[in-house]
């Protein structure tokens, strides 16, 4: 028997809305008045033979008065309706309209279906130009080379007296920067060329919407806020690095580590004085509050789990990293500190501290598979530079050492860089 | 000597430039590479006005800017601030956290000279925003 429970009430509802009396609509059913009104009142099933003539004498489908997927159809054009400011649909007609015209309402509701969802889409790109640290990343890069050109461009050109050493200089500077600029200006291009998949949001997997979560709010898990999350498996995710924050809090106190840590102590000796993993000690370092030090993460398999970015140390969204890092020599050679002092090449003078630790675990016992994950700290290497260190990239496609013994494929960068670099 | 200036850029080529030019008109220009003697160097060097790097290595030119606030003697110190553009966030941090002036990366020579002069010139914190 169709109809639920409230297909009467919403009868009386819809006739009530015409101004018509109940004799009035029973005659054009083909109904007593006494029995409408015991339908009216929710105390008679309706048969689907009087539906269908009661929806006609109402000019209404029958699918609307039944509550059914006319109702949400309806629900969907009041709620349009209502969030058109000034519109002047008539909103007492929307059965009506289903009902003369289901196509066009069904038309209609998918429009502002689709507006709400380009909306949103809008929304989370400007979100994202805002907290998105590698594009912030990128950015910056370009924005300072381009500061340094423009300035010492105007001093070449409007000093007439400038002294050789400092013409010859500023020529050197122009020439990095001007390469560098290049340079950025590419892996910009790359980056955004990368972004564009497609998808209205342009965030390519639950990772990286973690990451744009984590880096809006200092890289800070917690349970509040997962549900700003768009996807489970962004949400799963994102509970468990709260879990391990958690962790982290309780056997990592943060003024005590913060203490230890201002005594100039060393991950290995910090995980011994708490009694702690190393990869939980490298975890903390990088994710107190405020901290400005880099994480990544990987795998046995070289994938990056996870991916916090320093100033100026690129991690790559897509692909693999650089080989080159430490954190894959850590990878390699489990339960060894592995520490490098190291250059991004195409970024003269910004030094880095790496240090990485690779941690295996069995956690099906003896006869389980061996699991490994590596972690490794990035940080701005502060002590005094005694000459030119090894250099690294983020990853082959967008870096710029041409002459890298372990490039596996070949970068976009080369023809910016030859281009630029010795015409100074 | 038009007076001191203290310069907080870790950008090795953008603090020699500005030094150059600041030089040129007058000034004398101490460099830092970082915000982690800041402090330290405006006690020993007394500048007339500090030009601090939003993004630092080690410190955020925030903390820095936070840090001479909080100290009485130093509370007055005419700040300028250089930013890129797209930080407007950061921008209004610094604006509540007392900033005297901002300048946009990149700059123009002249507009960097002309604002270092007037938030010399100024009392107190001067509405220049460049």
């Amino acid at each position: 028997m169709p109809g639920t429970a409230l297909t009467g009430s919403r009868v009386r509802e819809r006739r009530l809305t015409l101004g018509l009396k109940q004799a009035t609509v029973a005659a054009a059913a083909g109904l007593s008045p006494s029995y409408l009104n015991l339908i009216e009142h929710n105390r008679r099933r309706i048969s689907p033979a009087v539906l269908a003539r009661l929806a006609a004498a109402l000019s209404v489908a029958p699918e609307i008065l039944e509550g059914g997927a006319g109702a949400a159809l309806a629900e969907e054009l009041r709620a349009a309706a209502a969030a058109e400011e000034g519109t002047e649909a008539e909103v007492s007609a929307v059965e009506e309209f289903i009902g003369r015209f289901p196509g066009w309402a069904g038309l209609t509701a998918a429009l502002a279906r689709r507006s709400g969802q380009l909306s949103r889409a809008v929304e989370a790109l400007n979100d994202r130009l805002g907290h998105d640290p590698h594009l912030s990343a990128s950015l910056h890069e370009v924005l300072s080379a381009a500061a340094s050109v423009r300035s010492i461009a105007g001093i070449l050109a409007e000093t007439e007296d400038i002294e050789a050493e400092w013409s010859d200089r500023f020529h050197r500077s122009l020439a990095e920067d001007s390469e560098r600029l290049a340079i950025g200006a590419e892996a910009l291009v790359a980056y955004l060329d990368g972004s564009d998949d497609g998808r209205e949001d342009a965030i390519a997997s639950p990772q990286e919407e973690v990451e744009l979560w984590l880096a809006a709010r200092d890289w800070q898990a917690s349970e509040e806020g997962l549900d700003q999350l768009a996807s489970a498996a962004a949400r799963a995710l994102a509970r468990d690095l709260a879990i391990r924050a958690a962790r982290d809090a309780a056997v990592l106190p943060e003024p005590a580590f913060r203490a230890a840590l201002a005594e100039g102590a060393d991950p290995a000796s910090l995980a011994a004085r708490f009694g702690a993993p190393i990869p939980d000690v490298l975890r903390r370092i990088a994710l107190l509050p405020g901290s400005r030090a880099g994480l990544v993460l990987c795998d046995a398999s070289g994938t990056l789990t996870f991916r916090k970015p320093a100033e100026g140390f690129a991690v790559p969204r897509f692909g693999a990293a650089c080989p080159l890092w430490p954190l894959y020599t850590a990878l390699g050679s489990p339960l060894r500190p592995v520490e490098a002092r190291l250059q991004v090449a195409g970024q003269r003078g910004r030094r880095f501290r790496l240090r990485a630790f690779c941690q295996p675990s069995w956690p099906g016992g003896f006869g389980g598979p061996e699991l490994r994950e590596a972690a490794m700290l990035i940080e701005h290497d502060l002590s005094p530079a005694t000459g030119p260190l090894p250099e690294v990239g983020s990853t082959c496609r967008i870096c710029p050492a041409s002459a890298c013994p372990a490039r596996r494929e070949s970068s976009i960068l080369t023809l910016a860089s030859s281009l630029t670099a010795p015409s100074l | 000597m038009a007076g001191k200036v203290l310069l907080i850029e870790d950008e090795t080529n953008i603090a020699e430039a500005i030094r150059f030019i600041l030089s040129r008109d007058g000034w004398q220009v101490t460099v830092l590479a970082s915000g982690e003697r800041a402090e330290a160097t405006v006690r020993e060097s007394g500048p007339d006005l500090v030009i601090l790097d939003l993004m630092l290595p080690d410190r955020s030119g925030l903390d820095v800017l936070a840090a001479l606030r909080a100290d009485p003697a130093t509370t007055d110190l005419p700040v300028m601030m250089l930013t890129a553009k797209g930080q407007g966030r950061d921008r209004e941090a610094a604006e509540r956290a007392g900033v005297d002036c901002f300048m946009t990366k990149p700059f123009a020579n002249a507009d960097m000279v002309a604002a270092v002069r007037a938030l010399a010139a100024g009392p107190g914190r001067a509405a220049v925003r460049a």
